[in-house]
């Protein structure tokens, strides 16, 4: 239960991160390690380097852009974005989501873009920005690119970012006027991993029905998954309850991964509940 | 792989240590400090024992590596009781019967000293949502929190 022996580095700028991450063989980037120091502990990782991206200032940051979207470092703590105003305005999801990441003390020291690039199958953050249609920015040797959230997962616990790339940061459009939302998990332990989890967003048009509807589930697939049928038959209504079991019979068709631990049946109940649920709480915030 | 020579600043004093760059931050503090009472439970983050503060905010220090802690103010359990004499927290503790064992109590005396700091007017529903963060192996859940509210309506 000790980590391996690793070389430190410790770079105070990207450019320095990313010439080390070229240079170094069998290199893994630490943000705020909750996820890594475990893995590493665990010996679950053996790197021979570690680079350190804590030291570096403008990896960290919550700005809001004039659209009122956000643009958030990548090493932003968790705990930094939970209690902003601004995030609370304009991703109100996040907010909620974030008070069932791990416990407040791995919450101060974890980052957003730690928990999107582990990507662990049931994690809150990167659900949250499948809902969004969040945006990241990945930077390399040859400058930086974005993407849509929808293809940063390759698989499972695998981002799109390669051995010599970091996450940098992502950006977060502003959630419409009126916009109803609800982020809801199950986990057997209150801070523990969720065994299924869904966010929704429901946003209404000028007639009070649901113009656009964004469902997305965690636990389910290897990366979270985004159910498009169900938000078609939610698009046009007034949420009703009819409209909410049309919906939730999508989830019947669901394959979930299973565990030792989980059997597949288990989550894809789990999904319909929670789901039916998180309709309910969006519909009524709904405006 | 080399070494590295720090300063970690616990309690106010200075300790001038040379570790290798895999030393948990916990590990540093009992190993090369000298300072035991942070105690490790399951050094992957699930328990909470190693609980310290690091620039005023609670963490756990198996999940910091010691060359990251240089330059802050680290607080550890040992910080709590000036001489003989326990602080109003740690009495609490000892007048609720908040500990059995006693192996886990390093880890929540500095869990809640950060809630006290933070809020002492902090609602019960957010004191066992806070509390939560720790284990405690002789279910004394309900004499800490009994206890840190003492505290806290003390401090009102």
């Amino acid at each position: 239960m000790k980590a391996p022996a690793f070389e430190y580095h410790d770079p105070t700028t990207l450019a320095e991160a990313i010439a080390l991450l070229c240079r170094l063989e069998n290199a893994r980037p630490l943000a705020g390690g909750q996820s890594l120091m475990p893995m590493l502990n665990m010996r679950f990782v053996q790197p021979d380097h570690v680079v350190d991206l804590n030291r570096i200032a403008e990896l960290s940051g919550i700005r809001v852009l004039p659209d009122g979207a956000l643009e958030i470092g990548a090493m932003t703590r968790q705990r930094d974005i939970e209690r902003d105003a601004r995030v609370a305005q304009a991703c109100p999801l996040m907010v909620e989501a974030l008070a069932q990441v791990g416990h407040r003390q791995t919450r101060n020291r974890g980052t957003i873009g730690g928990s999107l690039c582990h990507m662990d199958p049931a994690a809150e953050l990167p659900l949250v920005c499948a809902a969004v249609d969040a945006v990241v920015r990945i930077a390399g040797p040859g400058g930086e690119r974005e993407i849509p959230f929808a293809e940063f997962p390759l698989g499972y616990m695998t981002p799109a970012v390669g051995p010599d790339e970091l996450l940098v940061g992502l950006h977060v459009p502003a959630a419409p006027k009126g916009q109803g939302h609800a982020f809801l998990e199950f986990a057997r332990r209150h801070g523990d991993f969720a065994i299924v989890a869904v966010a929704v967003l429901l946003d209404p048009g000028p007639d009070g029905r649901v113009a656009r509807a964004s469902v997305a589930l965690g636990g389910v697939g290897p990366a979270p998954l985004r159910l498009a049928e169900a938000e078609a038959l939610l698009r046009g209504t007034a949420v009703e309850d009819d409209a909410i079991a049309r919906a939730l019979a999508t989830t019947a068709s669901l394959d979930p991964m299973e565990d030792a631990l989980v059997p597949g049946w288990y989550r894809r109940h789990l999904a319909g509940v929670l789901l039916g649920r998180a309709l309910g709480i969006a519909r009524e915030r709904m405006a | 792989m080399k070494d590295h020579a720090l300063t970690l600043t616990v309690n106010g004093a200075a300790h001038r240590i040379t570790v290798p760059a895999r030393r948990s931050l916990a590990d540093a503090l009992r190993e090369d400090c000298g300072l035991t009472g942070t105690h490790l439970g399951c050094e992957h983050g699930v328990c909470g024992a190693c609980t310290v503060l690091v620039d005023g905010a609670p963490i756990r220090a198996c999940l910091m590596l010691a060359v990251q802690a240089e330059g802050a103010e680290i607080r550890t359990v040992e910080g709590l009781a000036s001489g003989g004499t326990l602080n109003p927290l740690q009495q609490a503790f000892t007048d609720h019967h908040a500990l059995q064992c006693g192996f886990c109590t390093p880890g929540f005396l500095m869990l809640a000293t950060a809630m006290l700091e933070e809020n002492p007017a902090m609602e019960e529903a957010e004191m066992v949502d806070r509390l939560s963060a720790n284990l405690c192996r002789c279910t004394g859940y309900t004499n800490i929190l009994r206890a840190v509210q003492a505290v806290a309506a003390a401090r009102r």
